[in-house]
């Protein structure tokens, strides 16, 4: 289990393919990457993201722990930017390695799921030098209700 | 009781700092943000409604009604938009 919050720029492709190179044994490996992006189409400049240094780890470290309990899980990486980021760029990553590609896919969900309104990160959008607050979602919050109960989503 | 107090995002601004060191009898973070409220106009908008607010007690997510005995840190923020 990696667990990295940096401000740095990372290689999705490289920190995905050398994942998948360390796993052994696993015959599922799945990789997801979030990209900032002009939501509103405002023509946006920046994508600030204040982190609560600490807490993100732990936070995302029990989250990746409850997945573990889930799944059975090869490896799991997780790499969470903060600071200025802009259009395009990679904010976050994360990368699940299973047996079988269902427990990959689901683990990987579950992470995403868990981590757009559990790990402590606030995205700013900054368009024509002015920024806001991205409100959370409801239907982030809804996401994590589906994980409730036996560990696995409703199909259909 | 002394006790670090965090902010984080708008909470941070509408404060007007990212932490604080304080002396409190507060028993529970819904007491200390009763307290909070008091102690500028800028803590007064940040907790104007505080169901726009989370609290998190020594880094880990917690209720308002959670008891702050031997807790070192406090931490309010709106809710959470990792990913």
């Amino acid at each position: 289990m990696e667990i990295r919050i940096q401000r740095e720029a990372f290689d999705f492709g490289a920190e995905a393919g050398a994942f998948a190179e360390r796993q052994r044994g696993m015959g599922a490996v799945v990789a997801f990457a979030g990209i900032a992006r002009d939501a509103a189409g405002g023509g946006l400049e920046a994508l600030e993201i204040e982190t609560y240094p600490g807490m993100a780890e732990r936070a995302i470290g029990d989250i990746a722990q409850e997945a573990r309990q889930r799944w059975s899980l090869g490896g799991v990486l997780v790499v969470h930017r903060h600071g200025a980021l802009r259009p395009e760029e990679t904010i976050m990553m994360v990368a699940t390695a299973a047996s079988h590609r269902r427990e990959a896919f689901e683990a990987a969900e579950f992470l995403m799921d868990f981590l757009k309104s559990r790990a402590p990160f606030w995205k700013r959008e900054v368009c024509a030098g002015s920024g806001s607050w991205v409100e959370a979602s409801e239907a982030d919050e809804a996401a994590l209700a589906r994980w409730a109960g036996d560990g696995t989503p409703p199909r259909g | 009781m002394s006790l670090d107090v965090l902010y984080f995002a708008w909470v941070r601004e509408r404060v007007g700092a990212p932490r604080e060191t304080l002396d409190t009898a507060a028993r529970t973070a819904g007491e200390l943000v009763e307290e909070l409220r008091g102690r500028s106009p800028g803590h007064a908008a940040a907790f104007a409604d505080a169901s726009a607010v989370r609290v998190a007690i020594d880094q880990r997510l917690a209720d308002f009604d959670a008891p702050l005995e031997n807790v070192r840190e406090v931490a309010f923020f709106p809710p959470m938009t990792g990913g």
